[in-house]
Order: structure tokens, then sequence, then C-alpha cells
């Protein structure tokens, strides 16, 4: 009998830590088929975040580090730079890519590291149970956003692609989600998309995938995707914010140069 | 003798590790360790290395973890603010495994302190480099050559033992310009099979992690840590002893601050002071056998640095209450002179009853 859906080879075998209904097993498993179809499990390095999928080290059958929270586009900076023919990627939540590493995360994606990101932006924080994230939208009921979260005291939740978007370093930024199976193939695509720009060396990539936390969110899986698709997806709109190829352009080089030249052309009128 | 340089400290530091094999170099400006990062910018790239410019202390030592973890040669530098910074990461080296190299170009603290000389982090490089049970090998340098030397070594303590190793020099030092000979350029380096290269579907994966949820699991990587540390300790301690066999007051001083210490043992002598000096030169490992075999002969013991008093405690662990153990320290940035010193050492020599005749009851 033909076998026409298995595991990605790319997927080990443990069973995942994630809670039911979470979205972070459709999202490696999305990752892990790329790895396979692109034949790079085998010289693709992966990073495990801290945070509830930091053991993906256990969970992807490639070469994995884990680092520091919010360290990860650091941490792949060094790994990249030393092994620039190795694929590299980073798997990082709204707390860690958001809050604590903003700083890596907005000067390696200046730099235009040659990485790609997964961030997936589930609107709070999860393993440790349930807190305000830098995603976590305005009134929503945290454990240390008991009333709501409040812009006056809180601020706002940051737009990660709009953000990054703006950098020249960047090759690719897209905001997708797996809340259908539609999405699901959408998300696909992107993911697979990014990980060919960073073999074409194209800058850096960054996906971020709008995922639920049906456990600190308190629903039910069906639930939690219908509150994504309600409250998330208005606040994080799907779509392509950034994408230099789309654009004509063969990098992040050529995509600013031109850049430049259309400002210093509009700065002499 | 065609490597005979004229270099500043700084720039030793960074000329040997490139000699060392070090081709990853991640750092942040910050004084008195600048000139550091501006030779590797200009080097590297002849190298067929990288320098990179980090947005911070904390990055530059996540990328040594990066690089590190890839097998590479990598190394960080900074001074005593940016070293705090940087704690995170380094307890994330050792909880890896990952050798790597860290350069401490001290400055007075704490806070934002000043920009000159000091030794006010030996605590921090001997105790508490970051959280966790963990140390880090110290190597202290006192010459430009030996920025040279020990940097150098460190490279390849830090292969042997999958540990940091850390650099701890002063403002003085990496400012200093002294005649030095570099060190040959490392033709071949050590294998590194546990490294995250990518498994090319020829081994099992490899996973670069300090996690362990299970107590049980953490406390045996700790454990097996620190029988590593105990062969370190039997096999790595470093210290240069002068005039001590006869001494009756052995000065215990590190750093630039030995040498002030070894021109105070030389006038003491001078007075018929039997004065001798004990120089760390692993500060981590202490090196506790040269002391014990000075505590016999020794009448007291008198540490020298650049702070309020800290390795003297070391020294104190070492001697264990058998002899007299004193200190003598200048901080802020201040470094003692040769005449304060020998002026502590008079006054020591007297108390125990180690002074030369002429000077016994205050003659001088």
């Amino acid at each position: 009998m033909e076998t026409i859906f298995e595991r990605p080879h790319a997927l080990s075998d443990p069973q995942f830590s994630y809670c039911p209904g979470c979205t972070h097993g459709i999202i490696h498993r999305l990752v892990a088929e790329t790895l396979d179809e692109l034949g790079i499990e085998g010289t693709t390095v992966g990073i495990a975040p801290v945070g509830c999928s930091v053991l993906a080290y256990d969970f992807f059958a490639c070469d994995m580090v884990q680092a520091a929270h919010g360290r990860a586009p650091a941490v792949a900076t060094g790994l990249k730079r030393v092994m620039p023919d190795n694929v590299v990627f980073a798997y990082q939540g709204d707390g860690d890519l958001a809050s604590i590493g903003m700083a890596e995360t907005v000067h390696a994606a200046t730099r235009g590291e040659k990485i790609t990101v997964i961030f997936v932006n589930n609107a709070i924080y999860g393993m440790t149970g349930g807190q305000m994230a830098p995603t976590s939208l305005p009134n929503q009921v945290t454990q240390t956003s008991p009333y709501g979260r409040d812009v006056n005291t809180a601020g706002f939740p940051i737009r990660v692609c709009e953000l990054l978007s703006t950098l020249d370093g960047v090759a690719l930024a897209q905001r997708v989600s797996v809340d259908s199976p539609k999405n699901v193939r959408a998300a696909k695509k992107a993911i697979k998309k990014a990980f060919e720009y960073q073999i074409e060396g194209v800058g850096y990539t960054i996906i971020e995938v709008v995922s639920t936390c049906p456990t600190n969110w308190g629903l039910s899986p069906t639930d939690a995707l219908q509150w994504l698709r309600d409250n998330m997806l208005p606040y994080y709109p799907l779509g392509v914010y950034k994408d230099v190829k789309a654009e004509g352009f063969a990098n992040i080089a050529e995509a600013a140069s031109a850049k430049a030249a259309c400002l210093a052309e509009g700065g002499a009128r | 003798m065609s490597d005979k340089v004229l270099m500043k400290g700084n720039e030793a530091l960074a000329e040997s590790a490139i000699r060392a094999g070090c081709r990853f170099f991640f750092g942040y400006p910050i004084t008195p360790q600048t000139e550091l990062a501006a030779y590797m910018a200009k080097r590297m790239p002849k190298e067929n290395g990288t320098y990179l410019q980090a947005e911070s202390e904390i990055a530059a030592i996540n990328m040594v973890y990066g690089a590190s973890a890839a097998g590479a040669r990598a190394m960080t530098s900074s001074s005593s603010p940016g070293i705090s910074l940087k704690a995170e990461g380094i307890s994330y080296l050792a909880g890896a495994d990952l050798p790597s190299v860290i350069i401490n170009v001290q400055r007075g603290g704490p806070g934002l302190g000043g920009i000159q000389p000091s030794q006010s982090d030996y605590w921090q490089a001997t105790r508490a480099t970051g959280h966790g049970d963990f140390h880090v090998i110290v190597l202290a340098p006192s010459t430009v050559q030996e920025m040279a030397d020990y940097v150098y070594d460190a490279f390849d303590l830090a292969d042997k033992y999958r540990t940091p190793v850390m650099v701890l020099a002063d403002g003085m030092l990496g400012q200093m310009m002294e005649p030095l000979v570099l060190p040959e350029r490392k033709t071949s380096l050590p294998e590194k099979p546990w490294a995250a290269t990518g498994h090319r579907h020829q081994r099992a994966h490899n996973v670069v992690n300090s996690l362990h949820l299970q107590p049980e699991d953490l406390e045996v990587t700790n454990i097996e840590r620190f029988e590593r540390y105990e062969v370190i300790k039997a096999t790595e301690q470093r210290a240069e002893t002068y005039l001590t066999e006869d001494a009756d007051i052995v000065l215990v001083a590190f750093g630039a601050c030995a040498r002030i210490a070894r021109s105070a043992v030389s006038k003491a002598r001078a007075e018929g002071i039997k004065a001798g000096l004990i120089r760390p030169i692993t500060l981590w490992p202490f090196p506790v056998d040269t002391i014990e075999r000075c505590v016999d002969t020794a009448r007291a013991f008198l540490t020298v640095e650049m702070n309020m008093g800290q390795m003297v405690d070391d020294v104190r662990l070492a001697v264990n209450g058998r002899k007299p153990v004193e200190f003598f320290g200048r901080a802020g940035g201040i470094i003692p002179t040769p005449l304060e010193t020998l002026a502590r050492v008079e006054a020591l020599a007297e108390k125990v009853g180690a002074a030369a005749p002429e000077n016994v009851g205050g003659a001088n």
C-alpha cells in the first residue's frame, strides 16, 4: 500500500509536551515538513527558546542549540557566522522575541542575518502560567493584567511584523495563522519560502504565526481558535509585510540601495 | 626574533587570540579595552574571520555561545560593567559546557565606577561569574607578554575542559605598551564532535543545552562538572614565586599589582627584611599548593590588591589560620605605590618579629 501521509523525518519520536489544542504541534510539523522537502535536515541547526517550546530540541531531528531567554537571534548570529552554508532557524515565542529579546531581534534583523525566525504569537506567556505578554491585547485578562490590559499603564501590544518590515535587513516578514486548513496551507508556504530565502542568502526572514493558548486563555481548543479569529486577527492582520523578492530585488542589499536611491532622488527635488 | 613587537596590552590580547585560532570575535565598546575590538575589526577580515560589534554585551556573549556551539574558537572582551551584563551568558556557556574565552580588562566599580585600572572583579571572576554551580578558569597576566601568552593558553584550556576561560587583566595592562614575542600560529585545532554543525545524516543529532528539568539529571551534570573541576584544581594551578624560599613576609599579589609588590619585596630585602612574593597566575583554580609550600617558613602573609580586599579571602582559606594574613590595597582605580607597599611590609615585619635588627623599634 502506498503511504501518502506520514510523520516528517525532521521530527523526532518523543511525544510533544504541548497542551491539548495548542497549535505549536502544527507549527512544528510545518517546519519539519519544510526541512524534509528542502532536504536540509542534515545541514540545519535549530534554536530552541525559553518558554513552552523550550524542549523543541527534543522534537526536531536536526542539530539543536538551546538559547537563553530572548537571546536566540544572537546565538543564531554566532552559529550562522561560523557556518554560512548551513541553515539556521530560531523558534521563538512572543515574550522571548518581543519582550526580553527585542534588542537582539531588532539588531539581528537590521544586520540582515541570514536566518529564519519562526515567531509564535499567542498573546500570552504560556509556560510560566499565563502572564501578560508584549502582544497581549488591550483589555485582555491575564495573570498579571487581572483587570484587563490597560493601555494607559501597560502600553500597547507590539505588532512585530509591521515593526520589523521597516528595517532594511529584513527580506521577508509575513504573518500567518494555523487556525484553519486553508491558513495552515498558507503558513506552510510562507515558512518554506522563508527557508528558501535563507538558502538563497536574501536576508533575514521572519514568519509570525498567530497561535492559541487554550490553557491560559481558559478556552476549549475550538473556542480558542474562534477567539483568535475574533480578537487577534483584527489586531494582527495576516499578510506579507515585506518581501524584497516580490518587490523585484535579489537580496536586501539590492533592495536597500534602491530605497536609498529613491530617497536621494526625492530629497533632491 | 622576527616576531618581537611593541604593542599595547589590549592589542597583544587580540593578536595572540588570532594566532590561537580565534576567528570569531563579538564585542561592544567599553573603556579601557576598546583597542582590542578596534584591532579585531582591522585584522579579522584579513584573516577570513568575523568581527561583529554587537548591540550589547549580552548579545555579544550569546553570539560567542552560538559560535562556540558551532565548534569555533570564539572570544568576547569587555570591562567590568560589561562583564556584569555577560554574566547570564557565561552561566549558559558553563551549563552547556561550551569552550570560550572572555576578556575582562578591569576598571573600578561598583556601578559605572571609573575608567582607571582595578582588580575589583576578583570575586566576580572567581566566585560568581553567573548564576548556578560553576566555575570558570581565570588567568591573570601581569605583563603585555603574558597578555599574549595567557590568552593563547586560554583557548587550549577552554577546549581541553569544555569550559569558559576568563583572562582577568586590568586597565593598566590593557593600555601599557611593552615589547613582546608573539606566539606561533596554531596549525591545527581540536575536533569537536559534540558541536551543532548539522548532522548530515552521519550521526545522531547533537544538542547544545543547559536545561535539565529533572533535578536528578541536573545534579548529575553538576557533579560531573565538579569532578572536572577537581582535575583542573589538581593539574592547572599556576603561580610564580620570587624569593619565597626563606621569606618571613610573603606578599601575595596578582596582575599589574604583582609588579608593584615585587618592587616592594626588592626594597624590603635591601633593608634586610626577608620578604618574598607569590604571584597567582590562575586565580581559579587558586594556587593553594604554592601557598601551602610557604606556610611553614613564612611568619605572615600580606596580599596587595587594587580593591578593598578580595583575594585576601582565598589566601586566608589556604593559610587556614596557621599564620596571620593581612591586606593592603587601594581602590577606585588607584594603583598602590611600591613605597606605600613597603611601609606595610615593614609594619607587618615588625609586628611578627621579622624586621631587620636595625629596623626594630622604629629606628627608621
